[in-house]
């Protein structure tokens, strides 16, 4: 009784589930005679019919080269990618659209920064500042960069809580302290970094700061104006959007002064074989064709989740962690593993007894997508000293039956093993 | 049959009260192995005497699908040449991703509990983990993962 007037008054403060669920037709997908549970939107989330359909219309109406021919579809194609740019600039407060470059993702924005701002304004003995909650994606690109050019990485300590440690973070600041690149959400254990606290602490000391937003800007409103970050990268297939696109925003004092990334066609103005002339940001940045489609799907994306509302999908995914939060604690031999005062949709567990790709493949049976693994976030495991977590994390379209779901599979599973 | 049979099979049974678990004092082999993606991690123990598997131990942290392949391969090749455990290293590996339409073979007894691990590609890898690392120590190879160029099933 308690559970259903709880869930009448989420609708009712929320999100039409009903309207939205038809949104997304892959929803209606059968697991072993059951209907899907999609609860692995931290890896990727599903598309609503609104963005295949904008997708399936570039190709059937639009394809072309952008930036190119002077024909019909190449200036309809260059329209609408720049138009996506646009979309996002507004999306993320930005202040021009020459700071929204486009990429593959949000490993392709780090890795991009880290070469193109890195390699030239980094020296050996500099210190790069990251924590132990980034993702390998903010990891293994910074050491690549000090392998080749001797900078030092340092590691901003976590509590037990899964939270970043302030007062470590102040401490590890040094006169050699360069560069400063953080997640704004921890895909790992859903940890809410106070992102705009510790960049109003970085530029006290002039140190760029980068900010990982894969998980932050699909679940929650973000202003890089107001957070003041110097660079800020995300995926659009983490947002509705399709994979293979991403955005870098940096800010244009910084885009100007760095090298390019890729050579190749539309980042030059000129070439000859003496000397190339580059083309202004954001071209320097998009050398060859980008993935059009996909970028003109990102805009469609964001288009569809404003239409929503950030606010109100945003409440909606504290109201589903609250409640999965509150059901997990109560079954014996459960942990939840992140428990930081300030977090996002996404819950990490492991049940004493029962390996996480056990979990994982046993709740695959009823239906329900997890993840199970280190959620390339190996130091944390490490940290907690588990191999693994099960990991649920949710979107808009996500129901609190469906939760329920989820803890009875996980009840079954206690059975299954006795443990 | 299914992931839940499959489970209920091993599970009860050999997840539970693992077979020969636990360590040697004098081996002769060794081994680790270690399944990065999702962290499974066993040590093998081997006392080989006239091309004879005398004595095996195992023990370590992994899935209930690693552990129940391993109690199940030590019961099986415990007192068997080495030879013979190699044979039947190659014909587990042949039934969990090799051709379907070979059939598997009659040799491999109660281990066929593991044919619908096939189903499972994910988790294919949890079941080859315990013979990729029977057959490392076997020949004097120390480490073995499931991934790069040690990949078992590729």
């Amino acid at each position: 009784m308690n559970k259903l007037a709880h869930r009448k008054e989420v609708d009712k403060e929320g999100l039409n589930l009903g309207e939205i669920r038809k949104d997304f037709p892959i929803l209606e997908t059968v697991v072993k005679g059951n209907p899907l549970v999609y609860l692995d939107n931290a890896a990727s989330s599903q598309m609503p019919i609104q963005v295949i359909n904008r997708i399936s219309d570039y190709h059937l109406s639009e394809h072309s080269n952008i930036h190119r021919a002077v024909h019909y579809l190449s200036e309809k194609a260059t329209a609408e990618y720049e138009n996506s740019r646009e979309i996002v600039k507004n999306f993320l407060n930005i202040e021009s659209s020459k700071e929204v470059i486009f990429t593959r993702g949000t490993t392709n924005g780090i890795n991009l920064v880290c070469q193109s701002y890195g390699s030239k304004f980094l020296k050996e003995g500099d210190e790069i500042l990251i924590s132990y909650l980034e993702h390998h994606a903010n990891i293994v690109p910074w050491q690549l960069l000090s392998e080749k050019i001797g900078t030092k990485l340092k590691v901003i300590p976590m509590t037990d809580d899964g939270d970043i440690d302030f007062e470590a973070f102040k401490k590890l600041i040094t006169k050699n302290t360069k560069f400063l690149s953080l997640t704004h959400i921890s895909n790992a254990l859903g940890t809410v970094l106070p992102i705009k606290e510790m960049v109003e602490y970085a530029h006290e000391y002039d140190i760029p700061v980068l900010v990982d937003g894969a998980q932050s800007v699909p679940h929650a409103e973000v202003d890089v104006r107001d957070i003041d970050c110097d660079f800020y990268v995300f995926s659009g297939h983490k947002m509705c959007g399709p994979s293979g696109i991403g955005v870098l925003y940096g800010k244009s004092k910084f885009l100007e002064k760095m090298d390019p990334y890729e050579g190749g066609g539309d980042m030059i103005l000129s070439v000859s074989f003496e000397k190339t002339v580059y083309n202004k940001v954001p071209y320097k940045f998009e050398a060859g064709t980008p993935p059009i489609a996909q970028a003109i799907g990102l805009g469609s994306a964001v288009e569809y989740l404003q239409e929503i509302g950030m606010d109100k999908i945003n409440q909606h995914e504290k109201n589903l962690l609250r409640y999965a939060t509150d059901e997990l604690n109560k079954i014996p031999g459960v942990r939840i593993i992140g428990t930081a005062e300030n977090k996002a949709g996404v819950i990490s567990f492991v049940i004493d007894g029962v390996h996480p790709h056990d979990i994982g493949t046993l709740l695959n049976d009823d239906g329900i997508a997890i993840r199970t693994g280190h959620h390339c976030a190996q130091p944390i495991m490490d940290k907690y000293k588990i191999p693994a977590t099960a990991r649920a994390s949710f979107y808009l379209y996500n129901t609190m039956s469906e939760i329920d779901k989820l803890i009875n599979g996980i009840y079954s599973i206690k059975k299954l093993f006795g443990a | 049959m299914g992931t839940a049979n499959l489970y209920q099979e091993v599970i009860l049974d050999h997840n539970k009260k693992p077979r020969n678990w636990g360590k040697l004092s004098n081996p002769t082999h060794q081994a680790e192995g270690f399944n990065p993606l999702c962290g499974d991690r066993i040590n093998l123990m081997l006392e080989v005497s006239h091309e004879s598997i005398v004595d095996i131990a195992v023990e370590g942290d992994s899935c209930a699908i690693c552990k129940a392949s391993a109690s199940m391969m030590s019961a099986t090749v415990k007192g068997k040449t080495v030879g013979l455990a190699e044979c039947l290293v190659a014909e587990f590996r042949e039934m969990v991703v090799g051709d379907k339409k070979k059939g598997v073979s009659n040799k491999l007894g109660r281990l066929k509990v593991f044919q619908g691990i096939r189903e499972l590609p994910s988790r294919v890898k949890c079941a080859v983990l315990p013979w990729h690392t029977l057959f490392a120590a076997v020949n004097s190879q120390n480490n073995v993962t499931t991934e790069g160029s040690d990949d078992p099933t590729s």
